[in-house]
């Protein structure tokens, strides 16, 4: 029995959330809705008398000032509605074990003020006045207000029930009959038990089993394909290609790694083998750095989907060594268009723009909720990554130096620690290794979760105490996989026992199973040597956090599972790491060749920039940056966003990790999937220049930056869609080595398509470079925003004749062959040039020229210093003569910067850069105008820079 | 001379302790950041601190509302504590979060504690903080108009405006009637408002929450307890300003002299 409190905002108060929903309601296409009204509903369960409901109302759920209660049967009547017009009314609550956060904490609060009850639930009520057909008001359910994968929704006067059963779990052990099974029949277990293995894999596991003469327990296969399943070893990178008849045995260990094992760098600490590259900083700390991608669920559910993503990165960092502490996040999208048409969204795909809010609202409930500032992003629109968003969540960490390495030894507890385990997340690295179609919710909807960044928060607090008082040895976290890998991974060269009913769990009914291959979030193992047990379990305790042994690494290396003193898995270790056949696959590339536009030529190109600068590539982020935390744990030197009113586009972040010191850290990324079309070897080289400028630009330089990669591809199982990776991976060789720039980490997400009915949309194929750098002064930092009316304007480096990919070919419909590339010698001089200037502190502003060329940069430092610029194209340094504004205006070519130097400063300046290619093209102004002379000396753009602002900042102004 | 002993008072999700801890040292105290359920099971602890410090951050996930769950915590399980606190004179500050735990606990903007000792029954919160009119959160900056000094985390300080940084979803301050707002008025007790570069009282993003009176930051009958939802311990750095490339770097940040000036106090006083 349960019983019902709602409360909600007096009448004379707005509410905010329900004018939003209203406001999204309109914006969705149903204008008639006059006001929305939202009642928080608490479902108590338990036998608990009037007198306490009305204390639990006054003393916990109520703000008096602004709000009113009512409880249980209390549902007709609504007062607080002034509006006499017809009203309709939707109630939505989480379906049974999708986490509520909210549920933890106020049972918490309830112990505190002495109620006892027996569970407790949230939901929402939203009272919807218009005229609105019953149709209508179900289409407003399921596409603005809930996601039916995790939330129940009930119009009235449907009534909701939360009188759930219980589910109940009776043991069964359970095999797989696989021994004789022929080929057919394995590929039909792998694809029902959504195993994700293919038939070579599932061979290798039947002659296996073969040999042990028994067939597997159910437990034993699904623990082989979390642990072989692309998600948790990248087998397609680290496998046998055959590219163009040229085999490469291990690509990843062939171009990423050796570009690292080749420079040899001393200040790597760590890289590629723990949950994130290690690099040192200071006396005392190292800092760790890693990059996730969490594409599949949050197509599926954005909020959940980014919210877990984030989370799952911070615990990567809380497990790298013995346990980082996040310093910073770092978090990259790419959407189809916001203003995609409704009629076409491909079925079972939510609405690019639901899916960007709930995945922005999802990094930042999850990012400010554990104190973490959000610093540096980048959005990318494309209209094929409708069916495929991809969220890129990266954080940063800084670790003591003797805390950097770890092992578990044998007869070590195996401690959970955090959140407990339910059945969500059920089959997430298997799902994530695969395509989705229409049906992908249906069969995976398990694979769908949602975070809790409180139980993260304090599981950090609680474990930075114990690292540093040394009660563990080991640490990871529970990602893909769960208990599954995390265990298997730490025992590999142990062997491990492992009490599954000893695991705490949500709520009754999971299978031992479940709970072994469960991805319930802010979990994570710890090895703990016994002596330690009561000393680190108190820790946890006076944090609130619950820590539990269930089991101890062994040294027989063997896996083994028991469930109520009955033993129902036993694996090899060695079989479990080493079993998985090589895979081998097939990789072609042919360049494709596109229409090269012949565009006339303008007397003014006012016009094309303002398009650039509303493109959704270009425009303002600001709608996302301001929801994030980017100043907590203050450390913020400079912010993402710049200039006289704040608001310019920053390009690399910088941050001072520990206070009081000067020395900080430069965080950037580079992406443009666009030139991938054209050339994927010169768009990761594109990739990783961008990166590094960005870092330059800031007042950094090259000496000590480290990259990772991300790459995000199509289903490579198609050859010639590998064979775009290969490329790719084949410039992040030759570009990092040659700048110096090792990488320490890397992630990939493989099968990014999207099976209709009608055809498979692929993504572009999506390199993301991350690039972070020490600095030894962050005095040294420079701005984007231009500072003083006098100043002289250099643009530093060569442009060409490089359109190919071009925002200013996108917005006139083009992609051109012409692709940006790069040249690593002059690159390497002119950012060492930089640098020098930089560290010389001569430089007023600098910002990195890329999309949209020289004007779009030129616009963004203008309106960001609140300046104007005259400009003069004939003084551009070119590669052979271009005869073209256009091509000036708007070429993309790499390594190039526009910079903003005193008068006063301009023969030191031009003495640091005179063997490299540059031009005085013109200065700042105080008047409010970018005016740009053409080669015939005409001004061919002439626009007042708040116009220019405005055309940047309105498309995203949601 | 006493070298003032800050507790910084933390719990599940607490988050800008760090900074707060660093502001406080860098003004010569001596900092301890204490979970609550250490508080909780050793009461005396608090006695050996001169001030209390409520930092940032999401108590609880803010679940309810924000900083709701900590401040019945601290008025139903510390309130004697609080008060003793309070009669010895020591001081307490609570920063965004802080100030919402504040405002819900009743000790600002009139302390309830005090209240609750001589009557009988329930006090009644006099104000809260309200989700933002804009109903997401934000992280921008803001200038202050210091409108009174009766706090004496304020007390000597003649500048103009400030500029500090302001990163909530749940900071609208508004009041239970016309009295309350009259009481605070006529006692001083509003301590900073968001005004405009100019210094003049204005609208939003300048109001970036929609608070009556563009009111910032309030102080208790005593100016012994001030709450703010910007950040001062997020502007003492020289170059945390925003715009420190382009106006250079200032000795100090806006936000040090209320750290400073609560450590001045206890060294005069205790």
């Amino acid at each position: 029995m349960y019983s019902r409190i709602e409360v909600f905002f007096k009448s004379e108060f707005p509410d905010p959330l329900g004018n939003t929903i209203r406001s999204e309601i309109e914006a969705f296409g149903f204008p008639g809705v006059t006001s929305v009204r939202v009642h928080q509903v608490y479902i108590i369960f338990g036998n608990v008398s009037k007198h306490d409901l009305d204390t639990i109302a006054r003393k916990l759920f109520v703000d008096t000032v602004t709000q009113r209660y009512q409880y249980n049967g209390d549902t007709v009547t609504h007062r607080g509605m002034s509006d006499r017009s017809p009203f309709h009314i939707i109630e939505i609550s989480r379906k049974p074990g999708v986490m509520d956060p909210a549920e933890l904490s106020i049972l918490k609060a309830l112990r505190d003020i002495g109620i006892h009850v027996d569970g407790i639930k949230t939901a929402q009520k939203y009272i919807i006045n218009g005229n609105l057909s019953r149709e209508t008001v179900h289409t407003i359910a399921t596409r603005v207000l809930a996601n039916t994968k995790i939330e129940d929704i009930f119009v009235y006067p449907e009534m909701p029930d939360y009188n759930h059963g219980n589910i109940h779990y009776t043991f069964k052990k359970n095999f797989v009959p696989l021994l004789d099974a022929d080929n057919a029949r394995l590929e039909e277990i792998s694809r029902l038990g959504q195993l994700s293995l293919n038939l070579q894999e599932m061979q290798a596991i039947q002659g296996y089993y073969r040999s042990l003469k028994r067939e597997p327990a159910d437990v034993e296969l699904e623990t082989i394909a979390q642990t072989w399943s692309e998600h948790c070893i990248h087998k397609t990178l680290k496998g046998i290609i055959d590219f163009n008849g040229n085999r490469i045995d291990n690509l990843l260990r062939n171009t990423i790694m050796r570009v690292t094992e080749e420079l040899d760098k001393p200040w790597c600490v760590s890289v590629f083998k723990d949950n994130a590259g290690i690099i040192q900083f200071d006396d005392c700390y190292n800092i760790c750095f890693k990059v996730e991608t969490h594409n599949h669920p949050s197509a599926i559910e954005p909020y959940g989907g980014a919210n877990t993503g984030v989370g799952g990165v911070i615990r990567d960092i809380m497990g790298t060594g013995l346990g980082g502490k996040p310093i910073l996040n770092t978090d990259i999208f790419c959407f189809g268009l916001p203003d995609t048409p409704l009629d076409k969204i491909p079925k079972g795909v939510l609405h690019p723009k639901r899916v960007m809010k709930g995945v922005v609202a999802g990094v930042r409930d999850y990012g400010n909720r554990m104190g973490i500032p959000t610093s540096n992003g980048a959005v990318f629109f494309d209209e094929r990554y409708i069916g495929n968003p991809l969220v890129f969540c990266g954080t940063v960490g800084i670790i003591p130096k003797n805390k950097c390495q770890k092992e578990a030894r044998p007869d070590d507890l195996i401690v959970v620690v955090g959140g407990r385990t339910g059945r969500d997340g059920i089959h997430g690295a298997t799902f994530s290794s695969v395509e989705l179609h229409d049906r992908s919710e249906q069969i995976s909807g398990g694979a769908v979760q949602i975070g809790n960044a409180i139980t993260e928060k304090a599981l950090l607090d609680a474990l930075l105490q114990a690292r540093d008082k040394g009660l563990y040895t080991c640490i990871t976290d529970c990602g893909a996989g769960g208990l599954s890998s995390a265990i298997g991974e730490m025992g590999e060269n142990l062997g491990a026992i492992v009490y599954l009913e000893k695991v705490p769990l949500k709520y009754e009914g999971l299978s031992y199973s479940e709970i072994w291959i469960s991805e319930s979030q802010e979990r994570m193992v710890l090895a703990v040597p016994p002596e330690k047990e009561s000393e680190i379990l108190h820790v946890f305790e006076t944090e609130n956090v619950e820590a539990t042994v269930i089991g101890r690494f062994t040294r027989d290396r063997i896996l083994r599972l028991m469930y109520n003193s009955q033993g129902v898995g036993e694996i090899e270790m060695n079989f479990l790491h080493k079993g998985i056949p090589r895979l081998e696959r097939k990789a072609v590339w042919h360049r494709r060749v596109f229409e090269e536009p012949v565009l006339s030529e303008k007397e003014d190109y006012g016009f094309d920039v303002k398009k650039i600068l509303s493109a959704w590539n270009v425009c303002s982020k600001e709608w996302i940056i301001r929801q994030y935390d980017h100043e907590v744990q203050g450390g913020s030197v400079l912010k993402p966003l710049q200039g006289i009113q704040n608001d310019g586009p920053g390009d690399a972040c910088i941050i001072i990790p520990v206070l009081g010191s000067r020395k900080g850290i430069i965080v950037s990324n580079g992406m443009n999937p666009r030139y991938g079309d054209i050339d994927p070897y010169h768009m990761a080289a594109s990739a990783i220049d961008e990166a590094l400028r960005q870092i330059i630009a800031v007042g950094g330089s090259l000496k000590q930056v480290a990259l990772l990669d991300n790459f995000c591809w199509g289903n490579t199982n198609k050859p010639d869609r590998l064979g775009s990776l290969v490329m790719a991976a084949q410039a992040c060789y030759d570009i990092a080595l040659a700048y110096g720039t090792p990488f320490i980490s890397g992630k990939d997400s493989l099968n990014n398509e999207f099976v209709t009915d009608k055809e498979t949309i692929v993504i572009p194929p999506t390199l993301l470079i991350s690039a972070i750098s020490v600095m030894e002064d962050v005095r040294n930092a420079v701005s984007m925003d231009i500072k003083e009316p006098g100043n002289l304007i250099y643009l530093i480096g060569l442009t060409r004749a490089e359109l190919g990919g071009s925002h200013y070919y996108h917005v006139h419909g083009y992609t051109g062959n012409n692709v940006p590339k790069v040249d690593v010698t002059l690159g390497m001089k002119i950012m060492n040039a930089l640098s020098e200037a930089t560290n010389q502190r001569i430089i007023r502003s600098c910002h990195d020229c890329s999309e949209g060329g020289l004007a779009v940069t030129a616009a963004e430092m203008a309106f960001a210093g609140g300046y104007g610029m005259l400009l003069n194209l004939s003084a551009i340094a070119t590669e052979g003569q271009i005869h073209r504004n256009d091509t000036l205006l708007f070429s993309e070519s790499n390594t190039r910067f526009i910079v903003e130097v005193r008068p006063e400063h301009h023969k030191q300046f031009e003495a640091l850069i005179k063997d490299i290619p540059y031009g005085m093209i013109g200065k700042v102004i105080g008047e409010p105008l970018l005016k740009i002379n053409g080669l015939n000396n005409r001004l061919i753009v002439h626009e007042n820079i708040y116009d220019l602002k405005e055309a940047w900042q309105s498309p995203l102004r949601w | 001379m006493t070298i003032p002993k800050v507790l910084i008072l933390r719990t599940a999700g607490t988050n800008c302790d760090y900074e707060t801890h660093y502001a406080f040292e860098k003004a010569g105290a001596k900092v301890d950041v204490v979970h609550i359920n250490i508080l909780l099971t050793n009461r005396k602890l608090l006695k050996n601190y001169q001030i209390l410090a409520l930092p940032g951050g999401f108590t609880y996930g803010d679940d309810v509302s924000a900083g709701k769950i900590l401040a019945n915590q601290i008025k139903y399980d510390l309130g004697e504590e609080i008060t003793t606190f309070i009669h010895e004179k020591k001081l307490i500050l609570g920063i965004c979060n802080g100030f919402q735990v504040l405002t819900k606990a009743d000790l600002l903007p009139a302390s309830g504690l005090f209240r609750n000792n001589s009557t009988q029954g329930e006090y009644q919160q006099e104000a809260t903080l309200a989700f933002n009119d804009s109903n997401k959160f934000e992280d921008r900056w803001v200038y202050l108009k210091i409108c009174s000094h009766k706090s004496i985390f304020i007390h000597d300080e003649y500048i103009p405006t400030i500029y500090l940084p302001v990163a909530h979803g749940e900071g609208k301050f508004i009041v239970r009637d016309e009295n309350v707002l009259n009481k605070i008025t006529a006692n001083h007790q509003i301590i900073f408002k968001y005004v405009n570069e100019r210094g003049e009282e204005a609208d939003y993003p300048w109001n970036p929450n929609g608070s009556v009176q563009n009111i910032a930051g309030i102080c208790d009958s005593t100016g012994q307890i001030l709450g703010m939802m910007p950040h001062p311990e997020r502007y003492v750095e020289p170059t945390q300003h925003p715009h420190w490339t382009r106006n250079g770097l200032k000795e100090q940040g806006d936000g040090f002299f209320i750290f400073k000036n609560a450590v001045r106090y206890v060294k005069t006083n205790f």
